[in-house]
Formats: C-alpha cells, structure tokens, sequence
C-alpha cells in the first residue's frame, strides 16, 4: 500500500513538472484558459449560490436557536454566520462541492480522451499533452475558483439575513451589525488562500487520474470517482495545515 | 525511411517484442502482420515513440529517434502523421478544427490559409461539406477519412495507419487502403500500416513484417507472401475457408 503510494505521488510529481513546461503556443493556450474559465467556473454558479444561500440560512437558524440567552447580544448571530462561512463554509466545503463537479469532470474528460487515443494523438502532432489539456484547467480554476468562493460568501451571509427575518429570530440591524463587528481583513486572504490551494488540487489530482487512465468505459468511471475522492481527502488535509500555518 | 535496429520491450515480465529489426522504405507501404496479441500495436507505438523501448534503436532517416529527449522528439513527430485506430479525432472541434489543429500550434499561417489547407486535406480524402460536423457526426469511414486528412494536413514525411480498416465494410476497406497508398505514392511518404486484413495485405502490402510471438518471423511483400513456406505465416494468411481454397486454384 505504501509502495503504491509512493508511485502515484512519484508519478504525480513528474506529471506536474510536464504540466508546468512552457506552452507551445501562447495565444492558443490563453483561448483555452477564457474557455475552462466557462466550463468549470461559469457553470458552477448556480450550484455554488444556491447551496450558500440554503446553507447560511441554515447557520443563522442553528446560532439562532444556540444562543437562545439575553447574556449574549443577538448581532453575534450575524457574526458567527460571518466567521463560519468565510473561514470554513464557502473555502472549504463549497471546495469539495466543486472537487465533486469539476473534478468529475476533469477526470472523465481526460480518460475518455485517454482510452479514445485523443491523448496519444495530442503528443504524435507534437504537443506536450500535460501542458495542452491540464494547465489551462489549473490556471482557469486557480482563477475563477476565488471568484466564486466570494459570491459564496456573500449568498451564505445573504441567505442568513433572508433567514433572520423570515423567521422573525434576529432584526435587520443586529445582523447587519454583527456581520461588520470584529471584521479583519486577514480572514479574507486566509480563505483565498485555502480557495487557491483547493483549486490547484482540485484540477492536478483529478487530472491526474483521468490522465492515466487505462481501460475502457469502466476504467473511465473508476477514475473519475478517485479524482474526486482523493481530491477530497487532499483538501481535508491541506485545510488542516493551511489553518495551522496560516491562522496559529 | 524508418529503421527498426534490435527493438526489445517487455511489460513488466512479459517479453512483447524480442529483437526486431526491420526496414520500412520511402514511397512504400510498409505492412506490420500478426495474430491479435502478437505484438505490432506495441512496435507502431514503440517507433512512434509512445513507448520507450527496453533496448535497440529506431532510426528516423538516419536520425536516432528513440535516444531523444520529449522535446527533441516533438521536431521528427512535426513530421509524421498518424491515424489511430478508432480516428482519435478530438470530440470537442468540428472536422474543420480537427484538420487545422497541428497548423494553429505550429505554423503561423492565417485563418484563410488554415481553411484552405483543410479544405484540400479533405478533398484529398474525398470528403466534401462536412467542414462544420462535429465527430459524432460521422460514419466509421468518414471518421476514418477525416483522420488521414489531419495526418497529412502537416505534409508528413512518415505515415503511420494503426489498423485503418477496423470497423469497416470491405467497400469502405479497400477505398482507405488505396487512399494511403495514393498519398504513399505521391507524397513520396514512408508509410507504416499495422493491419491483420488480408484484403490490405495483397492490395497494398509492398513491404511486409510478419509478427509472430513478438519476433520477426517473417518478411517479403504481397507477391512472396502467397508462396511462402513458412507454416505460422500461411496458418495466418490462408486462416479462412475462401484462402484456402483460392490457393488450392
């Protein structure tokens, strides 16, 4: 088991030192990189605003009903949802929602490319393939995946107002007052940080699998579940040293 | 031309090709034959460089090609086009694209000259109007046509064809097989077949590899092939009812 680890994490490696080799063509890789920006970005948005939305709704009702005491003001309803979605909610869980859908997707693209010889024909014209079909997906993904990690942020907090007074639970101004209490600007570089670092490994370890695929259609479905499984497993991880180095 | 010096490639324990060497000349097609299994997708994708052989040496016009590094590679893989057994044409670019891709990377020609590039690739491969399709849209032979258009679209000097006529009707079989022989012939091309048709193999076979247990058992060309005395290689040629009886004629 450890052999095998060792080899995927050997065989990793060396398949990003190919991926980051200079592009044969820039202007054709910056097309490419505007067209993953659409495909794995622009199509998340609505899953990524409707989970944020629903699920700081939920925060805001769960603190609500937490801190049911007159000892504690009820602006730390605004200010727990706040601390919650931009420091763990949208960085790290919209993370793995995304490692679910674009990784997926990464992963079956490249397989299917893979059995289907598209890969071997990519490198018999002459072109680094690692570079061609994954750095523009890293690059579109460590772009964007910011983007919509902010517009998560601000439907959570959204959906956690809406929440508060559909519910009758906490008053406009308190909210509003506790989302802007103790604000420190650092919380939002160590979530975009962790967004970045998330991206990355998103797209280089489903890319992976999907790149070696082996097999036919079976082989395909297969790699696809391991780029998001260990996709996953590396973002839980990674979350835990980043918040280590970054925040202790 | 094409030197095969000595090739040997093993995965893992499993010898696949054991000391083969072969010569494929200019202007011919040159045929790799053999049962399912015996090792001559392996020696297409060894000369080709998608795999790294064990020991020996391809030569490419003199030019040592299986020392190279990816990078010097790419210079000699400019030169050669390929059609893979199921097309391998990219699913997400229409026919059009497909052609002008190994242009848009390496040339730095206009969109007209792109278009009419493709346009002639494709008339060369009789194929008309299907410019916009995309892959999907296509038969077996129209993939098939599509993908020697973008094999030839680079004006190769080395043509490989990994079993052109899988998955086609023997109508369909014979016009691919004359195509690659036409471009052959006219291009000056050295070209490569891997193939198990005998249809192929006396319409177009003007040099022959026999493949056999991962050795060269055998080589000649479409005329030596009928009267060879070699018991594997007729086992493999006059392996139906029909061959059998045509050389009892």
């Amino acid at each position: 088991m450890i052999r095998g680890f060792l080899f995927h994490i050997g065989r990793y490696t060396l398949l990003l030192r190919q991926v980051f080799k200079k592009p044969e063509k820039q202007s054709i890789y910056i097309r490419k990189i505007l067209v993953e920006m659409d495909n794995l970005g622009l199509d998340s948005v609505g899953i990524v605003a409707f989970i944020s939305t629903f699920m700081g709704a939920v925060l805001c009702i769960q603190m609500a009903f937490n801190i049911d005491t007159p000892f504690i003001p009820l602006y730390t309803i605004g200010f727990v949802t706040r601390q919650s979605v931009v420091l763990e909610f949208s960085p790290t869980i919209i993370s793995l929602i995304l490692a679910g859908k674009v990784g997926s997707r990464v992963a079956s693209e490249l397989g299917t490319m893979r059995v289907t010889e598209q890969i071997d024909a990519i490198e018999i014209i002459g072109i680094n393939p690692a570079t061609y079909l994954i750095f523009p997906k890293i690059v579109a993904c460590v772009l964007i995946n910011p983007i919509l990690i902010i517009l998560s942020m601000i439907m959570a907090i959204l959906g956690g107002w809406l929440a508060g007074i559909f519910t009758g639970l906490v008053p406009t101004s308190e909210y509003v007052f506790g989302i802007k209490a103790f604000f420190d600007s650092y919380d939002i570089f160590y979530a975009l940080v962790k967004t970045v670092v998330n991206a990355f490994l998103i797209v280089s370890i489903s890319g992976y699998h999907g790149f070696y695929t082996q097999g036919g259609a079976l082989e395909v479905g297969a790699s696809s579940t391991k780029g998001v499984v260990h996709s996953s497993i590396a973002i839980i991880v990674f979350n835990l040293i980043l918040t280590q180095l970054l925040l202790a | 031309m094409i030197e095969a010096l000595n090739i040997s490639k093993a995965f893992g324990e499993h010898l696949v090709l054991n000391d083969v060497s072969f010569r494929f000349e200019t202007g011919k097609c040159n045929l790799i034959i053999g049962q399912s299994g015996s090792g001559k997708t392996v020696l297409m994708k060894c000369l080709v460089g998608l795999f790294e052989i064990d020991s020996g040496n391809v030569m490419y016009d003199e030019r040592v090609f299986s020392r190279m590094s990816f990078d010097e590679m790419k210079v000699i893989r400019q030169e050669l086009g390929m059609l893979f057994q199921g097309g391998a044409l990219f699913d997400s670019m229409t026919v059009e694209e497909n052609i002008v891709f190994p242009l848009s990377m390496f040339t730095s020609q206009s969109s007209e000259q792109k278009r009419d590039r493709a346009n002639f690739c494709l008339s060369r491969v009789n194929l008309e109007n299907v410019n916009k399709l995309y892959p999907s849209e296509l038969s077996g032979g129209m993939k098939k046509r599509v993908a020697i258009a973008r094999a030839i679209a680079m004006n190769p000097k080395y043509l490989f064809c990994d079993e052109p006529n899988s998955g086609l009707d023997p109508l369909t079989a014979i016009v691919i097989d004359n195509l690659i022989s036409e471009i052959t012939q006219e291009y000056n091309i050295t070209t490569v077949i891997n193939t198990h048709d005998m249809n192929s193999v006396i319409e177009i076979g003007d040099k022959i590899a026999y493949i056999h247990k991962g050795k060269l058992w055998w080589d000649g060309n479409k005329d030596s092939i009928l009267h060879s005395d070699n018991p594997e290689l007729n086992d493999f040629v006059f392996a139906t009812e029909l061959t059998r009886k045509l050389k009892q004629i």
